[in-house]
């Protein structure tokens, strides 16, 4: 079959690597219909995530046919439509029981890789590094789905592959990221990145009672992307950004702040190269200039929610801001197999209508160069999706 | 006779962190040197009588204890909470058989008569390690203690305890061991530099995926682009786009 694998920093190829089998009792084959390219690969691409090894397959937003069961797999058969969430939860430990699946216990094979970064190892992830898993993504024509009878979730045929594609990942992401708000009726909410993630974040948080959105983007399209949804928005280069959030907000401050960037943040103040010249010496793991000032904003009291991935130790961290504000800090990888119901309710009543975030539809040959256009933020791409067959 | 699973197995393991290894193994000597201490017969209250055992003769094991008791011997202390009822963590262990299905460097054990087994480990170039063990005190869902019998290569004890909590059962395991002398005390030096509680953790871990999900979870035999290196016609194609047009090279992966 063919693949898309990470052949080095920068370096995105497609190959033809062996087709997968089914390796233990609870996988199945998924012939994949739509696959979609993630802000988070974006990440892998630039070789800040450590232990990616060259000829790995990525991608961890896909669906499609279940071509194949293991014997141990009762609730799926082959010709299921299925999509298929990121975390890979074996839905038997006891934070899968406790819906915390992004924790699951048992998924990562190599746990004792990233209980040396953060103690105890998470769970194992599609396309994501060793660290995570090693497990090969979904950027191909088939995947091998472990524990296939707790994560793929069937979706009706009367609703399209791209209204269903991103309830594998970034739909629950932005909708955890607004729920971790807590959000009361009319609270005023803030957004950092208006790519995929903050798009459905500023969606969610209007879905869960938010009175107003801010979203702050420097990119003009995912600016009026999130007007479109009801959002005001702000320049993310423009030096401003603090003073005009508390001027919109009356001097309190929003009541809460969603960082939906991530490790490699830009910014229009010194700390942003100050991360940069960190990062690039090796001394810095993560640039983080859109959480400081997330939390730097946020209103006393109020919660400032992570969704965008960090992987290391993050310097100058304005902790001091948390402590003396009160303020509560949520994150964590998506605990997708969670929210898969009641987020397809929400797409089945036409409360939203995910496909809106599209703006590129390619083929997987084309993955190479969609990869540099979606980092770049050229031809004005917010959301790639991929036919492999 | 867990011990000399992993006894047998370190050399072929790669989880170094040498440094804490080393001192671990001679924090763990010196202790054991200092005080003439042994944990698992602590675990099992063999030293102070309080054995609810099998009831056969203490003599039968001076051997044994004798090498445990002194200046030699390893302690490993691992443990691990397994989210399934105490009693079914207990019987699958309590069957020793079970246990080369969790441990790397266990070949087989049989079970031959009343609490005696019979145990096979398998090491670096084809090494082969046998020895006979003996349970020495169980008492249902709670713990089973064991060690090998006199004369064997490898002098070697071990306990297990079972305990519930709110997170299911807790399994901690305790194991000593003699290095034997000779060929295999020389490649035991060797293999000095590991980690052995990275070991056990490891079997213990593999103990609690088999338990709570069925299966190991493994990416062995997984596809991936390591071992190809005919790029698909279609990708040259738009290999104009790719930020490396070099396929990869047979047997580059890394």
């Amino acid at each position: 079959m063919r693949a898309v694998c990470w052949e080095g920093t920068n370096r995105i190829g497609v190959q033809r690597v062996p087709d997968p089998s089914i390796l233990n009792p609870r996988d199945a084959i998924v012939r994949i219909t739509s696959t979609a390219i993630c802000g988070s690969d974006l990440h892998l691409l630039d070789g800040f995530i450590p232990t990616m090894r060259r000829g790995d397959i990525l991608g961890h937003e896909f669906m499609g046919i279940v071509e194949e069961v293991g014997h141990g797999v009762k609730n799926l058969n082959r010709g299921d439509r299925v999509i298929v969430p990121f975390p890979i939860s074996c839905g038997n430990c006891w934070f899968c029981t406790h819906e915390l699946y992004s924790c699951c216990d048992n998924s990562n094979p190599n746990a004792w890789m990233a209980e040396k970064l953060y103690g105890y190892s998470p769970a194992g992830l599609f396309g994501y590094s060793h660290m995570m898993g090693g497990y090969a993504g979904g950027q191909a024509e088939y995947a091998r789905v472990p524990f296939a009878d707790v994560g793929p979730f069937k979706v009706p045929q009367t609703l399209t592959d791209e209204q269903v594609l991103f309830l594998t990942d970034i739909f629950p992401t932005g909708y955890m990221a607004a729920e971790n708000c807590s959000i009361q009726r009319g609270d005023t909410v803030a957004v950092w990145g208006g790519g995929p993630v903050g798009q459905f974040a500023i969606r969610s948080a209007f879905l869960l009672g938010a009175g107003r959105v801010i979203a702050i983007d420097t990119v003009p399209e995912r600016r009026r992307m999130a007007e479109a949804a009801g959002a005001e928005t702000l320049d993310s280069m423009d030096p401003d950004v603090f003073e005009k959030l508390r001027d919109m907000t009356g001097g309190i401050g929003p009541d809460s702040c969603i960082d939906a960037v991530g490790l490699e943040a830009h910014g229009p103040h010194l700390d942003y190269y100050y991360d940069k010249a960190k990062t690039m010496a090796m001394l810095a793991t993560d640039r983080i200039s859109a959480l400081r000032q997330a939390i730097f904003a946020c209103r006393k009291g109020g919660t400032v929610s992570v969704p965008g991935v960090y992987g290391g130790f993050l310097d100058k961290v304005p902790f001091g801001a948390v402590v003396q504000k009160a303020l509560t800090i949520k994150s964590g990888q998506t605990h997708v197999q969670k929210y898969l119901p009641r987020l397809l309710r929400h797409i089945q009543n036409g409360d939203i209508d995910p496909s809106f975030v599209v703006t590129h539809r390619v083929s997987l040959d084309d993955a190479p160069l969609m990869y540099k256009t979606f980092r770049d933020k050229q031809d004005g791409c917010i959301k790639v999706v991929m036919k492999p067959n | 006779m867990l011990a000399g699973a992993m006894l047998a197995g370190w050399g072929l393991r790669r989880r170094d962190t040498a440094g804490g290894a080393a001192a671990l193994g001679a924090a763990a000597l010196l202790y054991r040197g200092g005080t003439g201490h042994c944990h698992v017969y602590e675990a099992l209250g063999v030293d102070h009588g309080r054995s609810r055992g099998t009831g056969i003769a203490a003599d039968r094991f001076s051997d044994t204890r004798q090498r445990l008791g002194g200046r030699r011997g390893i302690l490993v202390e691992e443990s691990i909470t397994i989210n399934k009822p105490i009693a079914e963590v207990y019987r699958f262990w309590r069957d020793f058989e079970h246990l080369p299905q969790f441990m790397e460097h266990l070949a087989s054990v049989t079970v031959r008569d009343a609490g005696v087994s019979h145990w096979v480990a398998t090491g670096p170039a084809g090494t082969r390690v046998e020895w006979d063990a003996t349970i020495i005190n169980e008492v249902d869902n709670q713990v089973i203690g064991w060690q090998s019998l006199q004369g064997s290569t490898i002098a070697t004890a071990g306990s297990v305890n079972f305990d519930e909590t709110e997170h299911g059962t807790r399994v901690r395991v305790r194991l000593q061991y003699d290095p034997p002398g000779g060929r295999l005390g020389a490649m035991v030096a060797r293999l000095f530099g590991e980690e052995p509680n990275q070991t056990i953790r490891e079997d213990l871990r593999r103990l609690k995926r088999l338990l709570e999900t069925g299966e190991i979870p493994t990416t062995e035999g997984q596809s991936s682009g390591r071992r190809t290196m005919v790029m698909h016609p279609s990708a040259r194609k738009s290999g104009q786009h790719s930020y490396s047009q070099r396929p990869l090279r047979a047997g580059a992966a890394r």
